[in-house]
This record gives C-alpha cells, structure tokens and sequence, in this order.
C-alpha cells in the first residue's frame, strides 16, 4: 500500500506540506520545548512529580469532571443545535449568536460571574442550598465551569451536519412509514455522529486543560477540589519549570492518547459507512 | 476571492501596526521607567508615581512616565527571571527578589542591604477582617478554630500574602506558647520547651486550615470570596487590604479586628541592576525607590493604608494602625530560605497539612 | 430489532398527519424547553450578571469605563492581535481540511490528533512553552537579548501564544464537514476540466460555507478572549502588553467591578457582530 490512495483532485502536496510547516511551527517546536524541559530532569523525579498522591487525585478531577462536562455537553449541545437549524421561535436567532460566549468571555469573567450565580447566596444556588446540593467550591462546580467553557465546541460542530441532513431524506422515510427513532437511528445520527464526536472531544480536550474559570468555582482544595493545571501553576510559582513541565507533559500525553483513539474510532466508523453505502 | 484579498491585507495591516509600535521610541528627553510589583500596591503607586514624576521634572527638567506591572508576588518574579525588563521591583516578600538575584543574576546578592530597613520603606501585618457585629466574636488567633468557624485565606503556596498569613497565625501560637519571650529560640537550654511549642504551632495551623473552605490563588480572590460571596466568617489579610476592602467594598459589611499579636510583613523593593545599566537609568531608578523613603512618599503609603517607616507619619496616622505585638520572620522563622524549605516546598509542612506529598510516602 | 414502537403502530401514525404534528410540535416544545433551560442557566445567568454589574451604577458610569487610556490601548491590542492570528489560521485551517478531507493518506488520525492538540493544551502551559523558546532563560533567550529583540513580555509572544491557542479551530470546523460532503462534485469539476483553485471557489467552498464562518467566529472569539495563555507571556505592563481579557482582570483586582465588567461586556459584541456575518452570508445566498 502507498502513502496515499490516488484521487484526480489537486492540491495535496501543496496543502498538506503547507500544513505541516505551519503545524511544525507553530505547535511541534513548542510542544518539542517542553518534552526537552520534562527530559532534563531524572527518571525518578520524573515518576515521583507525576504520581505523588495530589496529582493523582488531581488527575481524577481534572479528567472525570472533564468527561462529565463534554458528555452533558454533547447531549444538551446536540438538542441545542437541533432547536437552532430546525425550529423557528422568537430569539432564535440572538440565542444563536450568543452561543459563542463562553469562548469570546475571559476565562476569569466565566468563572467569576458562574461562581456568583452558584454561590451560596447567588441566583441559582440560593434555591439549590435548601436541598442540600452546593455547586460553587465543589467538584460539581468545576463540571458547571467546563460544560460552559466546552459549550460551542459541540454546537458548533453539529449546527452545520445538522443543516447538511436531507430533510427530503427524512420525509421520503417518513412516508415510508419509518418511526421518529428509526430515523433518527438511521438518518440523522449517521450524518451527524462524526461531527457530534469531534465535538465531544474539542469539549474534552478544552476541559482537561482549563484554569481560569475553574480557580474561581472550584475551593482547590488539595486532595478534594484541586485540578491539575493548578498544580502546574503551583510548580511554577516556586520556580520549578521541571516539574511543571513534567505535569504539564503527563497531561499532554494522556489528552493525546484519548484524541487519537477518538480520531482512529471516527475514521473507522467512517470507512465501515462509506463501505456500507456503496 | 475578496474574502482572502481582505484577509490578507488586514493581515499587512496588523504587522504593519506591529512594526510601527516596536519603531517608536522614546522621545529625548523623556525617560520610562518599569516597576514591577504585586497586586495589592497598584494604588499606592498610581498615587506615587505622580508624585514622583512631578519632583524628577521640577528638580532634572526631564519628563518620566512610570509604567506599572501588577500580578501576583510569584509570577512577577518569575516573569523578571524571564526576561521582563523590569527597572525596580517592589514585591511581596523578599524571597521573590532573592530568586530573581539567584536564578536570574539580574541584581546583586546584597540587594537587601542597599536600602534602610532591610530594603522595605513601608510595612503591613496580618489582621482579621469578620463580619458586621462580629457574629462570632473572633477577638484573637485561638478564636479561629472553634467549632464552627470558616477562615477564609488563599493558597500559600500561590499567592505572597497568604505565606504572610500562615507565618502570623504560626509565629502568634509559637509566641503564647513560648510566653512571648523570643530570646528562647537562640538558647540552648530552651531547646526542649522550644521544640513543644513549635510542636503545638504546628498543630495549630494544621487545624487552623482544616477551617478553610476555599483556597483562592490569590489574596484578592480570597478578598471577593469573603466579601461578594459571603463565604467564611473570617478573612485574613494584609491590613492594608482589609482597610482598602472596607473602603471599597462595604463599611457596613465587614469590620477589622486587630490580633493581639501579628507578623511584620515587610514588603521589599529593589533595582534591578542588569536593566537599569543596559537602559541607562540607574540614577532615576534610585531616586525612584529614595523617594518611597521620604516624607511625601511615605505619606502616600499611610494614606493607601501601608504603615509607614517615618516615626512622624506614623504618628500622624496612629488612628489608623493600631498598636500591637509584632515579630519579623528573621526573628522567628530564621529567614525565608529556611522558611520556604521547611514550611511552603513540595512536600514540606504545608503540603503534609493536606496529607499529600510527604516525601517518605 | 428497533426497541421503538410496532411496524404496524407506525404505519397508523404515518397514515394520520394530524397525530404525527401533534407529536411533532410535543417535540419541538421539549427540545426548545431543554435548549433554553440548559442555556438559562449556564450561560444566560452568568451574561446577565456581567451586564447587571456593568450597568450597576448606570450608563454614565458604563460609558466613562471606556475613556480611560490603557482600557482603550487593551482594546487596540486585542485587535491587532486578532487581526494578524485570524487570517493565518484561516488559511492554515482551509489547507489543511483540503488535504486531510479530500484525500486518503497513512497517518491521517494521527495528524489530525496533532492539529487536535492546542485545544487540549492547558493555557499555563501554552504560555510556558514560549517562555522555554524566549524567554531570557530558554532556547534562544541569549541570541535574542544580543539582537536587542523582544518576543516575550512583548506584543510578538502574545501574538504567538493567541495563534498557538486558536491555531485548530478552523480546520477543525471543516474537516468533519468535508469530509462528510464526499469528493463527487469536485471530481466531477475536476473532470470537466476545472482548475484546482476554480474548482475550490466555485464548488466546495459553496458547499462550506457555514462551516467556514463558524471556524472563523469562534477563532475570532477564542484569539480575543484568551487569558492564561496570554497572561504568562505578557508581563501586564499597563497600557502596553495588557488585552481585554488581562485588562479586565486588572480592573476587577482594583475593586473596579463596573469598568472591569464594562470590558467584558463589550466582548459580547462579538455576539452582534456573529448575526451580522450570517446575516450577510444568507443573504449573499439568496
């Protein structure tokens, strides 16, 4: 097998080398900076840094709170988008437009004004008290911070799938006496899963990495409520870039490994789809 | 395609700003200056380098303008380890500066000695701030870990202050214990006696933090937290913080109450000597920081709630700062280098405090 | 196989428009009541407390937030930053989508994972890698002192750190699109005897337009809204290397809830500036 399939269309040296170049650039050579860091400290430094009790627990937060956010997200994010491209209602159009916020909005602002309206005294948490759940400075905080921050991820991505689903398609399934799940099932959840799945994980890479909205709702209580970018931060106060770069390449790698075998699941359900279609 | 026409020409136009931003440069006659400092200062300075530029033009005939930098005490530092061409420093602690001079070379090691009263022209100490009323009746350290007390202080580990913080509530507890007699640290026949009371500090503290529902990164964090989210019943804090809080956020929210005895936070200032010879400014560097140790500038520390050196200043705004019983972390703690590694490193007293990082683990 | 209703209950549904509109409109109500709720309180909530902070002390006060002089050099900088990280992610964003999208290659996920990677960065880190490159201590720290070049604590690193940030999001919008549209009409362009560049303008981008403006907005909004990234890179010197986002912060640590919410409010014209563009493109459509 060749490096590539040959296709009759044009372009691919010239966008893929420029691609790569500008990848290399911009994202490797820095990326390679901080492997380097991480490489001149020991190996037993290395494994103590990375799995001293608080990182661990860190890692846990960090990573569940993050899984929990970008599911939340793809659920609510898909019936978002749907109501966008397919229903009309007064304010459509405002709400579609301010569902970019939470990336145009400083961290820090989310994460200050998501505190206020959860805290204790605040809009919605002064009805949550009195049964018992607490939001702000808890776990259940930080999964409200980073549902926020990873929002558009999933919208965005849906919004166009969903215009792109036929909705003659749909009729003609309809007519033909299809139920509303088997359409769904058949129709619309094949033309919008790959893009639902980058989605979910944009949502979820953003999450594992977010700090300053999550300082601010969290209490970053070691052990209980402290994420890993905070850790790194702490590290760094102290001057220790070996260890912040050393927690910093733990988060890399494992964000990476999660990436590529969403990416590797994707191109697998695509091929086998394509397959089927033809 | 207009699209990518226009996209690229506003990107030339971008670079085009860039270029022209980095050609400008200063006009003769005209000198900046770059003071790197941590958060709780940015009025005090804005008020001070007014002041300053006014007494340079009038005595040199030359126009400054001051540039300020705030962030927290730690990542200011860093970022002059890292190259920000910072003219003076006036940080939080003298750690910070000492890491610049050791990591970065960027001052000499007898930085602290330059200037009177160990580089620091103004000082604070640790308070409490509580509640309208005082609910709780929180009168002195002992008060906070009583059954149903919230203290609200951020992470040592990130921010200056809460180092400050932690240090008063530990040397405060060292202090009854030890009867208030300091000269017991040094003497060799105390060492028994000693090493009991270090003990019951040590106990303290651990209990006072399991007290602390939320550790903010930094002092103002923890300030908002205490005050707009009415979190804890007790807030320590710089005293120059807590009044400006008052000030700012409420006087019919929060009161001050005055520990019977504090830590002496000495906030240091320095020049940063490798800047201010390539950029030839060592002279208005210097007058800058002498001018913090003189009447007017000593006088804009009082009124931002600083406690001034100046005895006569002092005593003009005695209303203000209460007496009360002070000790200095040379004192009591033997340094910042021996404190840091004992109390604030990885997998040092505060991190075993939350039962992570102990090294024998 | 199908745990819905029975073959022979939808056949009765689908013979009875009346019931089918019925469960349809029961659906649309459902889907709009969930989106709005969620919205509510996730972002709406937090929206409204900003612009109730902002407004707090009325307009006068709202509008004098943005006569101060560093408040309106933070504003110049974030759009001169925007102004030069857009357009090239724009353009690294379209290739790189043409060649993952358009063509089967080994090693495809693998790249894709790559350009995945920015996102799942944390911003500390995002700052601290440039400092590892230039910073006084880093790589090329010494070289760039004797050429008397700053890129950290300056406006190139910020600019670096922003384009780092943001650099996935385009090509991230159009891959999945791409490739989900299949190659069959630019194959067909192609074999009509199109040009590659023609065939490109005049088939697919057609085609991706949506996506396009999407990848666009939200790098748009992520370049103007970053704050960690940006914040370890700029030193906060005032009036210099501040943005909107670090100006912001800067205003809320002096007590100065007003001006520091007034800031951010005026990120939220990006919202305005959102349905502007699409009203645009729709209407280029028609």
């Amino acid at each position: 097998m060749s490096f590539r399939q040959p296709s009759i269309l044009p372009g691919f040296g010239l966008t893929l080398g420029f691609s790569t170049f500008f990848l290399s650039a911009i994202v490797l050579v820095p990326l390679a900076a901080l492997v380097m860091k991480t490489a001149t400290m020991g190996w037993s430094d290395f494994v103590r840094v990375v799995t001293d009790a608080r990182a661990l627990a860190s890692y846990r937060l960090s990573f569940g709170a993050s899984i929990l956010a970008a599911t939340l997200n793809s659920v609510f994010g898909f019936i978002i988008a749907w109501t966008l491209v397919r229903y009309e209602f007064p304010g459509r159009k405002l709400i579609d437009a301010l569902i970019d916020m939470p990336f145009a909005l400083p961290t820090a602002v989310s994460g200050i004004a998501l505190t206020a309206v959860f805290a204790e005294n605040g809009w919605i948490g002064q009805h949550l008290a009195p049964f018992g759940i607490k939001v702000a400075y808890t776990w259940i905080g930080v999964v409200v911070a980073l549902t926020l921050i990873g929002l558009p991820f999933v919208v965005r991505s849906v919004q166009p799938a969903i215009a792109e689903v036929q909705r003659d398609l749909e009729d003609a399934a309809e007519t033909l006496g299809a139920g509303r799940l088997t359409i769904f099932r058949r129709i619309v959840l094949p033309t919008v899963f790959p893009a639902l799945a980058t989605g979910f994980t944009l949502a979820f890479a953003r999450a594992v990495g977010e700090y300053g909205s999550v300082i601010f709702i969290a209490g970053n209580l070691p052990m209980r409520t402290e994420i890993t970018p905070l850790l790194i931060v702490i590290k760094l106060e102290q001057f220790d870039y070996k260890g912040a770069a050393a927690l910093g390449f733990i988060m890399l790698t494992m964000s990476f490994v999660m990436l590529l075998s969403i990416n590797l699941l994707q191109a697998w359900s695509r091929r086998r789809m394509v397959a089927a279609g033809r | 395609m207009n699209v990518f026409k226009r996209s690229t020409l506003a990107a030339c136009l971008g670079m085009l700003t860039l270029l022209a931003g980095c050609g400008s440069s200063d006009d003769a006659g005209r000198v900046t200056l770059l003071n790197v400092s941590y958060d709780p200062t940015r009025e005090l300075y804005r008020e001070f380098n007014e002041s300053f530029s006014k007494r340079w033009e009038q005595e040199h005939k030359q126009r400054v303008t001051i540039k300020q930098s705030h962030a927290g005490s730690g990542s200011q530092a860093r970022a002059v380890i890292d190259g920000l061409d910072a003219d003076v420093v006036t940080l939080a602690l003298a750690y910070d500066i000492d890491s610049i001079q050791i990591k970065g070379k960027r001052l000499g090691a007898d930085w602290q000695k330059r200037l009177p009263d160990n580089s620091s022209p103004y000082t604070s100490t640790i308070v409490f701030l509580v509640r309208k009323g005082n609910p709780k009746q929180i009168k002195d350290w002992p008060d906070l870990i009583r059954e149903g007390v919230a203290v609200v202080t951020p992470n040592p580990k990130t921010s200056g202050g809460a180092r400050w913080n932690y240090l008063a509530a530990w040397g405060s507890m060292l202090r009854t214990e030890l009867g208030g007699d300091w000269s017991k640290l040094d003497d060799p026949a105390a060492e028994q006696a000693v090493a009991a009371a270090q003990k019951k500090a040590e106990q303290y503290v651990t209990q006072l933090y399991k007290h602390v529902p939320v550790l903010d990164s930094g002092a103002r964090g923890a300030t908002n937290t205490f005050v707009q989210r009415e979190i804890g019943d007790v807030l320590l804090a710089w005293e120059n913080e807590a009044l400006l809080a008052i000030k700012e956020l409420g006087p019919d929210k929060v009161e001050i109450v005055i520990p019977s005895s504090s830590i002496l936070a000495e906030p240091p200032v320095a020049v940063v000597d490798t800047v201010v010879d390539r950029r030839g400014t060592r002279q208005i560097a210097e007058a800058y920081l002498r001018y913090l140790y003189e009447e007017p500038g000593q006088e804009i520390a009082a009124t931002h709630y600083f406690r001034p050196r100046n005895p006569a200043v002092l005593e003009r705004h005695k209303d203000q700062f209460p007496a009360l019983d002070l000790f200095t972390i040379d004192q009591v703690f033997g340094g910042w280098k021996v404190t840091h590694e004992q109390h604030f490193a990885d997998g040092a007293l505060f991190d075993r405090i939350y039962g992570g990082g102990s090294p024998g683990k | 196989m199908a745990g819905g209703p029975s073959k022979e209950m939808l056949a009765e549904i689908a013979s009875r428009p009346g019931r089918d509109t019925l469960i349809s409109s029961i659906v649309k109500y459902v889907f709009i009541l969930l989106s709005l709720g969620f919205l509510a309180a996730l972002l709406f909530a937090p929206l409204a407390t900003v612009f109730i902070t902002a407004l707090s002390k009325g307009w006068e006060m709202y509008f004098e937030s943005f006569k101060d002089e560093d408040t309106l050099a933070a504003i110049r900088l974030t759009l001169t930053v925007a102004a030069i990280v857009v357009p090239t992610n724009t353009i690294f964003g379209i290739a790189a989508a043409w060649a993952i999208a358009k063509f089967e290659f080994r090693g495809k996920s693998f790249l894709i994972t790559l350009i995945d990677l920015p996102i799942a960065v944390s911003p500390v880190i995002s700052g601290l890698v440039y400092v590892l490159l230039f910073g006084a201590q880093g790589w090329f720290g010494l070289w760039l002192q004797e050429h008397d070049i700053s890129i950290i604590f300056a406006v190139p690193g910020i600019v670096l750190a922003t384009m780092f940030v943001t650099f996935p999001y385009v090509a991230r919008e159009l891959i999945p699109l791409m490739q989900q549209l299949g190659n069959d009409e630019e194959e067909a362009a192609i074999t009509l005897g199109a040009g590659g560049l023609m065939t490109f303008f005049h088939v697919t981008l057609p085609k991706i337009r949506w996506g396009l403006v999407y990848g666009v907005i939200l790098c748009n909004a992520r370049a103007m809204g970053e704050f960690g990234a940006v914040s370890v890179v700029s030193g906060h010197v005032r009036g210099l290397t501040t943005t909107m986002p670090l100006h912001v912060e800067i205003l809320y640590n002096e007590y100065n809830f007003v001006g520091s919410f007034a800031v951010a409010s005026l990120l939220t014209l990006l919202a305005v500036l959102t349905l502007i563009i699409k009203s645009l493109v729709e209407m280029k459509r028609k």
